[in-house]
């Protein structure tokens, strides 16, 4: 049996610098994971991901990532996307030191 | 030192000038991604979790002060300030942008340094023993065969699309301190009868499938190295497996083959190979040999080191468990710690590596070595001169006395950069670190290797620990595995694993509990943990490791 869709973000990294990077709604690139746009249906997010793909002079290695709704927008259901959106551990650079 | 010769500094700055050509068609949209990876893997240059990553070789792990000084200045200038050292005598990079790598580049070039085939299938940096040229035991110094090896394996055009990366690393000491038996091929300078030779072995490996490398040729004359590591080469690039990247290691193929075969079919390949070798490889070779000839070394006294060793108990612990055995009288093989308890294992920042290069300058012939377990080390010093270097290793964070104690750990990036792994592994190693130390444990514990990999690849060398640990994702949560007995020296050994592994959380009182027993069951101070382990096996530890956590769930 197929497994159930999950909500997905359209995420990939920055061509240039390499950041993190997602998808919003409007077409735009964010850092930011709470902006980027929550795709609730399989047929969509494929879709997304293939419009992602065919951007190859902003980012690089376009991919569908887990993410869970909240007040604060989509957030990560695995630690790998919550290390992406953060940064590492070990020093306070990446994401946590830009961002806020 | 090797320094560049005018063929090897035209084809640096070519290649230099090709990728940044590259990079710009990159970025103006005339390649493709698909297009670009594998040339911006060529040099180096990877994509990482939160960035572009760098990896620079530092053939057979050798610096001199002006190689440092420029590395310092690539992780102020284009990174974050700091670099960090790796399990390969590498330096990465973490946070570099795309348009800056071709100026990094060219700043490597003028200090005789690249990133060319630090990554992709080809044959990589090649690796020595990182007290080569200074070290007691040695027989002769392995690194001017380590660099006819990268010389030769450059560009190499029958190699530049193996089935898979390939991997050698060379020693010069019967006391192996360069995990040959854990590489592709691993060479020994062996002496029979008078005659320098070598002893190679082939098939070794970590990774998803370990294996302990065997003994194909007991000598290998110096005229016949080359083409005979040729001939290995080629006939794994045929028979190698390119239909399953688990399966497309030499290690498999010999495995598969079964080592006396591969020995009769890279016999037959030698005798094709070995006439077309005309000798200019063996006089390249002892031109080679000329630019490490050793330094000459001072005879005068050692008084002072004598009074600070009496006096001053903080350099005697320092010197106690940082030096090594020099082959000249009065001198000192100095390893400096890049495991300060509670940071990360192998970095350094720009400051300290400048640092590191001022005292190389004035106090150690000019030369540093970078050890494939990630510390730094100065190999000819002077006794006298210890008690001043110890004084501004202190100043800089870089006079932690913990080498081959529990905290000097070997951790690979693991999932705080790494796009392959599949847990964290730094936090675990300064959480190790930072919990023996408030033990003040690990003087008594003693020799004790800890090797941490953040996933199966095992850059970490988590299999060859004497304490393994394996980061994993179990249904998504980071879970850690224990392997004891590994070592990843002329003894090598794979590690056993203890049973089912630990979360983030349960690691670090698992790793105490294996301590705790070892405290109890060593007959005396005076027998390590791996002879302990060998002498009484996995049983009593795996008890302490389950059953007492079965205890306590139960009260």
């Amino acid at each position: 049996m197929a497994r159930a869709f999950t909500p997905k973000v359209v995420t990939a990294n920055a061509l240039i610098e390499g950041d993190v990077v997602y998808q919003t709604a409007d077409d735009r690139w964010t850092r930011d994971l709470s902006e980027a746009e929550l795709i609730e249906e399989e047929g969509l997010a494929n879709l997304r991901l293939a419009q992602a793909e065919g951007q190859p002079e902003l980012v690089v290695g376009a991919y569908l990532a887990d993410a869970a709704p909240s007040e604060d927008g989509p957030q990560p259901t695995h630690f790998r996307e919550e290390f992406r959106r953060t940064g590492p551990s070990n020093y306070f650079h990446g994401k946590q030191a830009e961002l806020n | 030192m090797y320094s560049y010769s005018e063929f090897d500094a035209a084809f640096v700055a070519e290649r230099n000038r090709q990728f940044r050509a590259q990079v710009e068609r990159r970025i103006d949209g005339s390649l493709t991604e698909d297009e670009f990876k594998p040339l911006r893997l060529m040099n180096g240059l990877y994509l990482q979790l939160h960035a572009y990553m760098l990896r620079v070789a530092i053939p057979y792990g050798t610096l001199d002060s002006r190689k440092m000084r420029q590395l310092a200045l690539l992780a102020e200038k284009w990174d974050k300030g700091y670099g960090h050292f790796t399990t390969r005598q590498n330096i990465q990079y973490n946070w570099p942008e795309l348009r800056d790598v071709p100026d990094m580049l060219d700043a490597l070039a003028e200090v005789d340094m690249h990133a060319i085939q630090t990554s992709g299938n080809t044959i990589r940096n090649v690796t020595a023993d990182h007290f080569a040229g200074a070290a007691a035991d040695e027989i002769a110094d392995p690194r001017p065969v380590a660099e006819l090896l990268r010389q030769w394996s450059t560009d190499h055009p029958e190699f530049q699309f193996l089935p898979r990366k390939f991997k050698i690393a060379v020693t010069g000491s019967p006391n192996d301190r360069a995990v040959i038996k854990a590489h592709d091929i691993g060479l020994q300078i062996v002496e029979r009868d008078g005659e320098i030779g070598y002893k190679v072995i082939v098939g070794g490996g970590l990774g998803r499938t370990p294996m302990i490398g065997k003994v194909i040729s007991e000598f290998v004359s110096q005229d016949d190295l080359l083409p005979y590591v040729e001939a290995i080469v080629s006939v794994w690039n045929l028979l190698g497996r390119r239909d399953n990247k688990y399966k497309s290691r030499i290690k498999i193929t010999v495995h598969e083959h079964g080592i006396e075969d591969i020995r009769a079919r890279v016999e037959e390949r030698f005798k094709v190979i070995r006439p077309t070798f005309s000798g200019i490889d063996v006089q390249l070779f002892e031109d080679i040999k000329a630019a490490f000839a050793p330094p000459s070394f001072r005879d005068e006294s050692a008084a002072i080191y004598e009074t600070a060793y009496k006096t001053d108990p903080i350099f005697r612990s320092w010197a106690d468990v940082n030096l090594a055995q020099h082959r000249a009288p009065g001198y000192a093989i100095v390893q400096i710690s890049l495991k300060a308890h509670g940071e990360t294992p192998g970095d350094a920042t720009a400051e300290q590596m400048r640092v590191m290069a001022d005292l190389a300058e004035k106090y150690g012939n000019d030369e540093l070595r970078i050890s494939h377990e990630q510390n730094v080390i100065l190999p000819h010093v002077h006794k006298s001169d210890l008690p001043a270097i110890h004084a501004e290793l202190k100043k800089h964070g870089l006079a932690t006395a913990n080498i081959g104690l529990i905290s000097d750990i070997i951790a690979c990036p693991g999932m705080d950069y790494c796009a392959l792994a599949t847990a964290r592994s730094i936090p675990i190693a300064q959480e190790i670190a930072t919990r023996f130390d408030e033990l003040k444990l690990e003087h008594e514990i003693g020799e004790l290797k800890i090797k941490i990999s953040g996933c199966i690849n095992a850059c970490g060398h988590h299999h060859v620990g004497h304490i393994g640990i394996l980061g994993l994702d179990r249904a998504g949560v980071e879970n850690y595995q224990i392997t004891l007995g590994g070592d990843h020296t002329e003894t090598a050994a794979v590690g056993d694993r203890t049973g089912p592994g630990f979360s983030a959380d349960e690691i670090i009182p698992a790793i105490e509990r294996i301590v705790d027993a070892y405290l109890e069951l060593r007959t005396s101070a005076e027998e390590p943990f791996i002879d302990t382990y060998r002498r009484v096996g996995m049983a009593p530890f795996k008890a302490a490791l389950y059953e007492q956590a079965e205890a306590y769930a139960a009260e």
